[in-house]
């Protein structure tokens, strides 16, 4: 119950913050933030979090099917822009990963 | 048809119904190993069929399995103790892993906006693309905020972050990345939960590692937002 106590805590912290910022960053990566934050600072017991946290994290992929469903009724609204939509978004993504990884591996090398 | 739409606004029918197929993918994926039977991509299209053959509404179906809508923004809070179990190395990487994903976003921004112009997309469509690599819930607000069509933000974002889980080991394996902090980070900036829970796959570092650039991705893409659009 404590893990769940402190993610819904530090989740509404996080949308109340989101707000104040006149939703520049949503409430939830704020509210992530904020947990790593009092992890760091030791305001929050670690060992107590564990077991919540790992089984919420790792279904994560359940919680975009929903999400994803709406397709049923969004086709209607990019019909005709569906070849730029599927080709600049895989084109980009690869892009992404790619110079994220190189950025990354670049500058770990660098270091050494 | 008024009785099934009745049935699948019914909270516990339709978590059971949706956790059921989602937990039966999990079980093909597993056995079959193909990428493109990704959970989230066969749980999706399994129920829109199911909705389409039974005749129910989308609106039904989204008051049946709001819940499952809504642990998405408390499963992004519990990443910050996924974050802090890599503490030490995340803090011996930190510049490097915020250069990297701050570079990877303006990529990411730049690159759609001008491939999907060029093939003629018009503004909102541009709009919904940009957050394409970033989280649903982050992605949606950005959307909604530069005039883009948050439903179809929200289906891009699946469909890239299933496709990223799908192409992103093999991207990184014919590119020569081997640093195991380079590919978690990779797969998670590129496809936000889809590509972590690929990257979990591959070991405990990677996971953790693609958690984190999933809200520093978030993070970078919100900031770097309002600044890209004035030179684009």
């Amino acid at each position: 119950m404590y893990a769940i106590f402190v993610i819904f805590l530090f989740y509404a912290a996080g949308l109340l913050l989101s707000k104040v910022i006149g939703g520049l960053i949503p409430g939830n990566v704020l509210g992530m933030l904020l947990l790593f934050g009092a992890l760091l600072a030791g305001w929050v017991k670690p060992e107590k979090m564990r077991t919540v946290a790992s089984f919420i994290t790792t279904h994560m992929a359940l919680y975009f099917v929903p999400v994803g469903v709406g397709l049923m009724v969004t086709t209607r609204y990019f019909a005709g822009a569906t070849v730029a939509i599927v080709v600049a978004s895989a084109v980009s993504t690869v892009l992404v990963l790619v110079v994220t990884a190189w950025v990354q591996q670049i500058l770990e090398k660098w270091k050494r | 048809m008024e009785a099934m739409n009745e049935l699948f606004a019914l909270q516990p029918f339709t978590l059971a119904f949706v956790i059921g197929i989602y937990l039966a993918s999990v079980a093909l994926y597993r056995r079959t190993r193909l990428g493109l039977l990704h959970p989230v991509l066969t749980s999706m299209l399994v129920i829109i069929g199911v909705l389409y053959v039974l005749d129910v509404d989308y609106e039904a179906f989204r008051q049946g399995s709001f819940l499952i809508d809504f642990m998405l923004g408390p499963s992004v809070v519990a990443l910050g103790y996924v974050l802090y179990e890599q503490v030490r190395l995340i803090r011996r990487h930190l510049v490097s892993m915020l250069t990297a994903v701050s570079v990877g976003s303006l990529v990411g921004i730049v690159s759609v906006t001008l491939i999907a112009r060029w093939l003629g997309a018009d503004e909102q469509v541009v709009s919904s693309l940009q957050p394409k690599s970033v989280t649903t819930p982050i992605a949606l607000g950005i959307s909604e905020r530069f005039g883009g069509i948050p439903p179809l933000t929200a289906v891009v974002v699946v469909v890239v972050g299933v496709f990223g889980a799908v192409v992103g080991p093999f991207v990184l394996d014919k590119t020569g990345v081997r640093s195991k902090i380079a590919r978690g980070l990779a797969m998670g900036s590129s496809a936000h939960g889809g590509g972590t829970s690929r990257a979990i796959e591959m070991g405990a570092v990677e996971g953790a590692i693609s958690g984190l650039s999933i809200g520093l991705m978030g993070v970078a893409t919100a900031l770097l937002m309002p600044l890209v659009r004035l030179f684009l």
